[in-house]
């Protein structure tokens, strides 16, 4: 069988007694460049922690790189956890480190630098997202965009294969959120990683996608190019890029 | 009756269910322990914030436990007319066994258990556990192994102080609220002082920390929801440390003070 890098099958998850996915499937090859976009809280932050098991499937299964995720033992699950960057929806950064101990956790913890070479990716990292004067300050510091970017710079440090960015532009000034689609754009164009982005940001969908997927209901809706999304005549997927408040989705 | 028998069951049940938790987070705990000199900053970190500086309070009380266990020992041997050269004796016996771990421990999980909880409780629900996890970083070893090992140490350790504080403070009260000389009292105190009651208190006092410690990280953890979840679970886990500390304390009497 011909599996992609990552293979989302019949993905299915409930919380109590609340069915958010119901049967989701997809393919990610690898290198590609993929937006899912869908209504807030139909499962998009939800999908995405399944593909680094932060959350289990009820039923299917997530394979990544021929692995099934829930056969891995706790040191290759780590391994693989490794290859993955992931800027959380919240930033979720750590608040009794600074910022820069926070972009910094992660190479300090593989212990494969040293205390320099820390500090150098650290503010290469840092530079990147345009923050370049908040080194010292603890995240409660800090703005939302901000906190956003610092979460941004932790998950590209230790060079990822692949990034999971959850709403990387959401609270940014339109000038900053542009800077950060074209670093999107920049690390899967020039170091081929694999790009997976939650938004509902539509101008950065369009600019920073290979393929979008919209999640409706629980399932995959649509899946396609940039192109035959603009162009469907699907009325679910129509009215969600429109943003019209009349349609076939119910509120 | 019915329903608040029905609730004690439904409480019961939960008992268990967390015991069976807590119960795995100690094997993880344990297999942790491979990784420790990865983590000996950490804790190192925490031997200080949870053991130094919970010293202050440990003294406090320590002072008060002795000096009423001084006073409520001589009220009770006018009553029964004991003499008072045994003073020391009993309250000796009462700090160095009993009053300075158990008190200590449960002073211990108001603060530290407390305070652990609610910080990794808060860690869990901003997903800074969930960013650690996928950071490749097992949060046992970089989170729970640290905290559980520094209240595993740090009990015993402010026991020893507790011990000697709350002897002075009984001493202080003998002399000058009972009227017995400090000799009287010190010659008492050291005609039944045992190593080894004074070397179980602390083994005692070990068991105490581990517990704040694994149920401080195992209700954090298991925090659920907003503000009104990591309170939710502080409290809890407060009450379960302290239900556990005296159910060991018993056991411990059992095993190690046999009656014949
Ligand atoms: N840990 C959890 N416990 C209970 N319910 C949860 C949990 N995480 C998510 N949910 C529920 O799952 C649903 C999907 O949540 P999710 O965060 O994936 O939405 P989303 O698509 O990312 O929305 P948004 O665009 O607003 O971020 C929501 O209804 C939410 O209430
Ligand atoms: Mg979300």
């Amino acid at each position: 069988m011909d599996l992609s890098f990552i293979e989302i099958e019949n993905l299915h998850k409930s919380f109590d007694s609340q069915q958010v996915l119901k049967g989701v499937n997809l393919g990610i090859d690898k290198g590609e460049s993929i937006v899912i976009i869908g209504q807030s809280g139909c499962g998009k932050s939800v999908l995405l922690k399944h593909l680094i098991r932060l959350l289990e499937p009820d039923e299917g299964r997530i394979v990544v790189d021929r692995n099934d995720l829930s056969q891995l033992k706790d040191k290759e699950l780590i391994h693989l956890r490794q290859r993955f960057g992931m800027l959380f929806q919240s930033a979720a950064l750590f608040d009794s480190l600074t910022v820069e101990e926070n972009v910094g956790l992660g190479l300090r913890e593989s212990r494969l630098f040293t205390d320099k070479e820390i500090k150098k990716i650290v503010n290469e990292k840092l530079e990147m997202v345009g923050l370049t004067d908040a080194n010292q300050k603890k995240p409660a510091q800090l703005s939302g965009g901000m906190r956003k970017r610092v979460g941004l710079a932790r998950a590209i440090a230790n060079n990822p294969e692949v990034l999971l960015y959850d709403e990387p532009t959401t609270g940014l000034d339109p000038i900053i959120a542009d800077i950060i689609d074209e670093l999107i754009l920049n690390l899967h164009q020039k170091l081929k990683v694999t790009s997976i982005v939650v938004t509902h940001d539509m101008k950065s969908a369009f600019k920073v996608a290979q393929r979008i997927v919209m999640l409706y209901d629980g399932k995959v809706e649509i899946n396609g190019t940039p192109e035959e999304i603009k162009t469907t005549d699907n009325q679910i997927v129509r009215q969600f890029i429109e943003g019209r408040a009349k349609g076939p989705i119910k509120v | 009756m019915a329903n608040s028998l029905q609730e004690l069951g439904h409480y019961g049940i939960k008992f268990v269910g967390k015991l069976g938790g807590i119960t795995m987070l100690t094997i993880k705990f344990i297999l942790s322990l491979k990784e420790i000199f990865r983590s000996s900053r950490l804790i190192f970190e925490q031997l200080y914030l949870i053991g130094v500086k919970s010293l202050p309070l440990i003294v406090i009380i320590s002072i008060f436990v002795g000096a009423v266990s001084a006073w409520q020992a001589a009220y009770q041997f006018k009553f029964i007319g004991a003499p008072l050269r045994f003073l020391g004796n009993a309250v000796g016996k009462a700090v160095v066994i009993e009053l300075a771990p158990v008190l200590s421990a449960i002073a211990f999980a108001g603060r530290v258990g407390a305070g652990v909880t609610a910080e990794l409780g808060t860690m869990r629900v901003t997903e800074q556990i969930d960013a650690l996890e996928s950071m490749g970083i097992n949060p046992v070893r970089y989170l729970v192994m640290p905290r559980v090992l520094a209240s595993l140490f740090m009990v015993p350790f402010l026991v020893i102080f507790a011990d000697f504080v709350a002897i002075v403070g009984a001493l202080l009260i003998s002399i000058v609220g009972v009227d017995v000389s400090s000799s009287l009292f010190l010659d008492g105190f050291r005609n039944s002082f045992k190593l080894s009651d004074f070397i179980n208190g602390l083994i005692k006092a070990g068991v105490f920390g581990f517990i704040i410690g694994i149920v401080g990280c195992y209700e954090g953890f298991h925090a659920k929801g907003g503000a009104q979840g990591v309170g939710e679970a502080t409290t809890t886990s407060v009450v379960i440390s302290t239900v556990l500390i005296l159910i060991f304390n018993f056991i411990f009497a059992l095993i190690l003070f046999r009656l014949q």
